[in-house]
C-alpha cells in the first residue's frame, strides 16, 4: 500500500463510520422489537432517547461520507504522478480492479445516508414517530453497504504500489508493462446530447409538477436517478470535451482540477444535491398514507422536488454555459 | 429558512456566553486540541514544502539519465557507448558526465566533484558551492588542496562561488575542468561516469528508453519521472509514518475530548436542566453542544494551523526537521516556499476534527438526555 496520509484518513472516516453503525446495530435490533409508543415504560423512555443518539450520528456519518467522496477523488487524482501512464484519477482508479467499485460504493452510501436523513426528519416531525421501525431496519440495511465501502477502499489502496525505481533497474522494466488507458468509453456526443437534456429536462419538469401538484412522486425519483446517468454520460461523452476544448478527452474527473479552475464543482455538487433531493421524494412517497405523516410528508417531498428543479436547473444552466463558452466545435 | 439562521445565531450566542463561564475547563481542552493540530499541521506543511521543492529543483534535470550496469552495480561508461548509441529519433542532446564523489576527511563529509559539460572552469581552478564555502571557510582566490585517492596531493584555486539561491542543489559541488578531473581520480581515458540525454516529446520519453535498454542491454536508463516519482513516494511515506506515530496522541486527544465531554460539572448539569424545564428540548440541547465542539474545532484549527505556519516557514520547522528532512553533514541551507495544499488541509481535518467529533456525540447525547428533574435536583 502507498502509505500516504490522506489515504490514511479515508480508511480512518471509512473504518468510523462504519464502527459507529455497527454500534448502533444492537440497539437498533432492540427498537425494532419493543418499540412502543404508547408504554410509558423505562426502556420505552430509554429507547426514545437513544433515537436522538442515532439520528445524530447518522448526520455525521453522511457529513463523513460527503466530505470523503470529494477527497477520494481528488486523492485519486493526487495519485497520478505514482503510477505508469495513469494521467489522472480515471487512470488510478483503474491501477486495480476495486477503484471503481470503491468510487461507486462511496456514491451509493452517500445517496442512502442522505435518505436515511431525510426519512428520519419526516418522522420526527410526527409525535407518534410511526416510521422509527422502518427507519431502523433500514439502518441496519446500511451497514453492509458501508462494511461494503470500507472493504473496497482498504482492497483497492492496499493493492495500490507505486512504480519507484528499485535498485536493480529503472521502474519501465518491472512495471511498465501495464498501462493505463486514461480514456473512458464515451458515447457519441449527438445522441449523448439529446439523452442529456430529455433527461434533465423530464427530472426537471417532473420535479417542478411535484412541487406544485404533489403529484407523481415516484415519478420524480424515477426521472432523477435517469438524470443522474444521463447527466454523468453526458459530462464523458461531450461537457467535458467542451471544457478541455479538446475532442479525445473525456474525463470526468480531471475538470475538478486547478488547471480548469475547479470548474466540476460546479457541476457536481448541484447534481449531486438535486439527486439526493430527487431521490427522496420518491423515497417519502411510500408514507404519504400513514395518517400523522398526511400533513408532513407532502409539504417536505414539495420543498424536497422544490430545491431538485432549481438543483437541475443549475447543473443545466452551467453546463450549457460552458459548452457556449467554449471554443470547441463538435457538433456542427 | 430566516427564522433557522436566527435560531442557530441564538444559540452561538448563548453558546460562547455558555463557554466564557467555563474558562479554565475550555481553555484546557483548547490548549491541547491546539497543540495536536498545530504538530499535524507542521508534519504535512513540511512535507509538503520539501515535496514541492523537489519537484521544482529536478523540472530543469535531463529527462533521461543512462548508467552502465556491471554484476548489478553502477559502473563507468566505457569509449564507444555513445557512438553505439547514434542517433535516436526524438534525442535533442546527448552527453557524457563526469561526475563523483570524494571524501573529505577534514570535515568528514562527501562533495561531489563533477566537470561541467560547458566547460567554463579553467585548469586549475575550481567552482564550488555554498555549504562548501561555509564550512570551509573559503572564498575567492583562495586555493585548497585534495589528496586523490592515489595518495597524490592536487592544488585548486577558488575562482567562483556558485550563487546562494541553487544550494539545495549545490551545497557539497566542486566544478573543475574535465582533465583535471581526470587526472584527480585517474579516470581512463574516454570514459564517462553516466550519460544524459535531453527528449523534447513527454510522450517520446518512455519510447527512446526502451529503444537504449535494447540497444546496450548492460545499461539502466532512468527516467526523470521515475525519480519524481520516487521522491514523492519517500515524501509521502515519511509524512505517512510520522502521523502513523503521532496516531497514538490523536486516540489519547480523543480520549481527554470524550472525558472532558463526559465529565459534566454539577453547575452544567444543573444548566442543562434548567434549559430543558424552560422548554428546550433534547435536540436543542444536542444542537447548542454541537455548536460548542464546532467553535472549539474551529477555533484550535485556525490557531494550530497558524502557529504550524509560522514554525514551518519562519522557523525552519525545527521540530520535525531530522525526519522529514534526512541529513548530512553537508545540509544545504534552504528557505521552504510558503504553500498551502487544500487537500493537506481536509487531510489534517480528518485527522483531528473527525476523532474530535466521533468522541464527544455520546457524551453530549448523555448530557442532553438527562432528566431535567434529576439534573436540578443534584
Amino acid at each position: 500500500m502507498i502509505f500516504q496520509p490522506t489515504i490514511i484518513a479515508l480508511l480512518l472516516a471509512a473504518g468510523l463510520g462504519l464502527a459507529m453503525l455497527l454500534a448502533a446495530a444492537p440497539f437498533a435490533v432492540q427498537i425494532i422489537r419493543h418499540w412502543n409508543i404508547r408504554s410509558g415504560s423505562e426502556r420505552q423512555l430509554q429507547l426514545e432517547r437513544r433515537t436522538y443518539l442515532f439520528s445524530t450520528l447518522l448526520s455525521f456519518v453522511l457529513a463523513i461520507q460527503g466530505i470523503a467522496l470529494l477527497l477520494f477523488i481528488f486523492n485519486a487524482d493526487r495519485l497520478a504522478g505514482h503510477f505508469v501512464g495513469a494521467m489522472c484519477a480515471a487512470g488510478v482508479l483503474n491501477v486495480n480492479a476495486y477503484g471503481y467499485p470503491a468510487l461507486i460504493a462511496q456514491i451509493a452510501s452517500f445517496f442512502l445516508t442522505a435518505l436515511w436523513l431525510v426519512i428520519n426528519h419526516v418522522d420526527t416531525r410526527a409525535p407518534d414517530y410511526p416510521l422509527v421501525r422502518i427507519k431502523y431496519a433500514l439502518l441496519l440495511a446500511l451497514v453492509p453497504l458501508l462494511a461494503a465501502n470500507f472493504l473496497l477502499q482498504l482492497w483497492y489502496f492496499l493493492g495500490l504500489k507505486a512504480d519507484v525505481i528499485t535498485s536493480c533497474c529503472g521502474s519501465l522494466f518491472s512495471a511498465g508493462a501495464q498501462t493505463l488507458t486514461g480514456d473512458l468509453a464515451a458515447l457519441p456526443p449527438q445522441p449523448a446530447m439529446i439523452g442529456f437534456y430529455a433527461a434533465l429536462g423530464a427530472a426537471l419538469l417532473m420535479a417542478t409538477l411535484h412541487a406544485a401538484t404533489r403529484r407523481g412522486g415516484y415519478l420524480v425519483a424515477l426521472a432523477s436517478a435517469a438524470a443522474f446517468v444521463a447527466a454523468i454520460a453526458g459530462i464523458i461523452s461531450f461537457v467535458s470535451l467542451y471544457i478541455y476544448e479538446h475532442p479525445h478527452h473525456h474525463c470526468p474527473f480531471c475538470i475538478l482540477k486547478p488547471e480548469y479552475d475547479y470548474q466540476g464543482y460546479l457541476l457536481y455538487i448541484p447534481l449531486f444535491a438535486a439527486t439526493a433531493a430527487g431521490l427522496a421524494v420518491g423515497a417519502l412517497q411510500a408514507f404519504r398514507r400513514v395518517p400523522s405523516l398526511a400533513e408532513v410528508v407532502p409539504r417536505t417531498a414539495a420543498r424536497l422536488a422544490g430545491a431538485a428543479a432549481v438543483g437541475y436547473l443549475i447543473f443545466a444552466a452551467v453546463a450549457t454555459a460552458m459548452i457556449l463558452r467554449s471554443n470547441l466545435i463538435l457538433i456542427g | 429558512m430566516r427564522i433557522w439562521i436566527e435560531q442557530q445565531r441564538a444559540l452561538i450566542d448563548f453558546t460562547l456566553a455558555s463557554l466564557a463561564r467555563r474558562k479554565a475547563k475550555n481553555l484546557g481542552l483548547l490548549a491541547v486540541y491546539t497543540l495536536l493540530v498545530f504538530v499535524l499541521a507542521s508534519v504535512t506543511l513540511f512535507s509538503h514544502a520539501l515535496r514541492h521543492e523537489a519537484t521544482r529543483v529536478l523540472a530543469d534535470s535531463p529527462e533521461l539519465i543512462l548508467q552502465r550496469m556491471v554484476a548489478g552495480r553502477h559502473d563507468l561508461i566505457p569509449p564507444g557507448y555513445l557512438d553505439k548509441i547514434g542517433k535516436i529519433r526524438g534525442v535533442q542532446k546527448m552527453e557524457g558526465r563526469l561526475w563523483g564523489y570524494y571524501y573529505d576527511p577534514v570535515i568528514k563529509a562527501n562533495y561531489t566533484f563533477m566537470a561541467p559539460t560547458a566547460g567554463d572552469v579553467e585548469r586549475g581552478t575550481i567552482v564550488i558551492g555554498s555549504g562548501l564555502e561555509r564550512i570551509r571557510g573559503l572564498t575567492q582566490e583562495t586555493g585548497i588542496s585534495f589528496r586523490a585517492y592515489s595518495g597524490k596531493l592536487y592544488s585548486f584555486i577558488v575562482a567562483d562561488i556558485l550563487p546562494h539561491d541553487s544550494e539545495l542543489i549545490s551545497a557539497d559541488l566542486v566544478l573543475m575542468h574535465a582533465d583535471d578531473f581526470r587526472d584527480f581520480f585517474g579516470f581512463p581515458a574516454g570514459h564517462y561516469t553516466d550519460i544524459t540525454l535531453s527528449v523534447a516529446n513527454p510522450q517520446e520519453v518512455r519510447n527512446v528508453a526502451a529503444k537504449l535498454a535494447a540497444a546496450l542491454p548492460d545499461s539502466r536508463p532512468i527516467l526523470r519521472e521515475e525519480v519524481l516519482r520516487t521522491y514523492a513516494s519517500i515524501f509521502d511515506w515519511r509524512e505517512g509514518i510520522v502521523l502513523a506515530i503521532l496516531s497514538g496522541a490523536i486516540l489519547a486527544f480523543a480520549i481527554l475530548a470524550w472525558d472532558k465531554a463526559a465529565g459534566l460539572s454539577a453547575e452544567e448539569k444543573r444548566e442543562i436542566g434548567i434549559l430543558k424545564a424552560i422548554g428546550w428540548e433534547t435536540g436543542d440541547v444536542i444542537r447548542m453542544k454541537l455548536w460548542e465542539g464546532v467553535l472549539i474545532s474551529l477555533t484550535a484549527f485556525l490557531l494550530g494551523y497558524l502557529a504550524a505556519y509560522l514554525h514551518v516557514f519562519y522557523a525552519g520547522g525545527i521540530l520535525f526537521e531530522p525526519v522529514l528532512k534526512g541529513w548530512s553533514v553537508l545540509y544545504p541551507r534552504f528557505q521552504l516556499t510558503p504553500e498551502i495544499d487544500g487537500l493537506a488541509v481536509v487531510t489534517l481535518g480528518f485527522f483531528t476534527v473527525i476523532p474530535y467529533t466521533a468522541a464527544v456525540l455520546v457524551p453530549i447525547w448523555r448530557a442532553a438526555t438527562t432528566d431535567p428533574d434529576a439534573a436540578m435536583r443534584s
